[in-house]
């Protein structure tokens, strides 16, 4: 299960074949030596902490763990963690936080545009990234631009209200 | 899922990447955008002992309209093809395949060159490439050669590519006026493998007479097929209703479908081909005529 996590001065032993990898996440600075096969979305949350990013089907399918990498959604399961070397990420971390959500936490709050919530963040980030390419989307824009997220709960309906009010937030 | 161990090298430059390749042969995979190869290595289908990353080669990326084509770098994104207004405007074919590949994410990472040397018969770029008559340029340790798209898609998962050599760059002629293309694609739902897919790319004279003809398949064959007989039927022929059917179903003759447990028997496939083609060449001709190339 969750592999023990590093603690600060106490130095890992060293493993052959480590890389280094250097990187921003939500304006933050991050080092560490990783291997070259753990998956980005393993290195946030296991490694770096920052468990906000899920892991689903990790086949690519679900859309749990999307992020936006230099400036673009991903998923986060499909990318090794080598290859974000220099890059600048932003995970649902970095979008807002208690008592100071972003107009669209909080209009999925609003809406109810989430029941369990477990495929909420990588909703969210891909509607991020959706908004900036495309801040007035119509219904089907919408339903096209999240089309590589799954929710097992909402019906979608709601997921749909919750874009839209963000993006007229958004506007504001 | 975790993949087995590998040694990971990010080179700088294509000669680097072909030594590598040179130096590691068949140990060795190229990772472009990774929505094919990482699935692959997480379900352990291939464990690649040596990953060469080319993402940091500068150079890769890019899509340049001269001397009457279309040339594509083979690290451009599925996205910047869906969005570019020079593929929108020049090849609009290009544009619209890129726009079902996939989901937003995918194609965000995604690239061109990765996906046709993947040679997944269920790859979309294969089928528009073929009806274009693209060409494609290799870069090997020492040799460039350049081949058409019919000749590197050899058979499933198989290219013709050599263990050091790289995709480099895609190149297609630009159509000329009266020219219209279409892609249309059968999927269960947004982001699944096609069921059957055609492209189609034509042109038609002023009088109505179709004078060339690009139809390629996907997923309804061992890789990508070039609907050979229904371009033939198209060709030097007015573009009447009688015409396109005998098309359509000669499409269906082309496909050479194998049954697929999730998406359909092989006369299911054949049947959506004749479907599709018929509905990908009635697109294409109004494109054509509305000056939409």
């Amino acid at each position: 299960m969750a592999k023990k996590k590093r603690s600060s001065g106490q130095k890992a032993p060293p493993v052959q074949g480590l890389l280094p990898v250097t990187m921003k996440i939500n304006g933050k600075s991050h080092s560490d030596m990783v291997e070259p096969r753990l998956l980005l979305v393993h290195y946030l949350r296991e490694v770096v902490g920052l468990t906000g990013t899920h892991v689903g089907c990790e086949t690519t399918s679900c859309g749990a763990c999307t992020i936006i990498y230099n400036g673009k959604s991903i998923k986060s399961c499909t990318m090794f963690a080598v290859q974000a070397d220099g890059a600048e990420l932003k995970t649902i971390e970095g979008l807002g936080e208690e008592g100071n959500l972003h107009p669209i936490q909080q209009a999925f709050w609003d809406n109810h545009g989430l029941q369990c919530g477990f495929c909420t963040p990588g909703f969210i980030m891909q509607t991020y990234w959706l908004l900036r390419e495309n801040p007035t989307p119509t219904d089907e824009e919408i339903r096209q631009g999240l089309g590589g997220n799954l929710c097992r709960c909402t019906g979608y309906q709601n997921i749909i209200k919750s874009v839209k009010a963000a993006a007229k937030e958004m506007k504001k | 899922m975790i993949p087995r161990k590998f040694e990971y090298f990010a080179p700088r430059s294509i000669k680097e990447a072909t030594s590598l390749l040179k130096k590691f042969g068949p140990d060795a995979k190229i990772l472009a955008g990774g929505v094919s190869l990482i699935p692959v290595m997480k379900l352990r289908f291939g464990s690649p002992a040596k990953i060469i990353d080319i993402n940091r080669i500068p150079g890769l990326e890019y899509i340049r309209a001269s001397g009457g084509r279309l040339n594509i770098g083979a690290l451009t994104r599925h996205a910047e093809l869906e969005r570019s207004k020079t593929v929108k405007d020049r090849v609009f074919l290009l544009s619209e395949t890129a726009s079902v590949i996939g989901d937003p994410q995918v194609r965000n990472m995604g690239t061109i060159g990765g996906s046709l040397s993947h040679s997944d018969p269920s790859g979309d770029w294969g089928a528009a490439i073929i009806a274009l008559r693209g060409e494609l340029t290799i870069q090997g340790p020492r040799k460039r050669r350049r081949m058409k798209v019919d000749d590197f898609l050899v058979d499933t998962f198989t290219s013709a590519l050599q263990p050091d050599e790289i995709l480099t760059e895609i190149s297609v002629p630009i159509p000329p006026a009266r020219s219209g293309g279409a892609y249309m694609k059968l999927e269960r739902n947004l982001g699944d493998f096609a069921t059957a897919a055609v492209a189609v790319q034509l042109t038609i004279d002023p009088k109505g007479v179709c004078t060339s003809a690009g139809i390629g398949l996907t997923a309804v064959g061992p890789k990508n097929l070039r609907a050979e007989k229904a371009e033939n039927v198209l060709v030097g022929h007015p573009l009447t209703p009688k015409t396109l059917e005998e098309a359509a179903a000669a499409a269906a003759e082309d496909a050479q479908p194998i049954p697929d447990p999730l998406r359909g028997s092989a006369e299911y496939k054949k049947e959506m081909t004749r479907v599709y083609a018929r509905r990908g060449i009635e697109r294409a001709i109004s494109r054509a005529k509305g000056g939409k190339k």
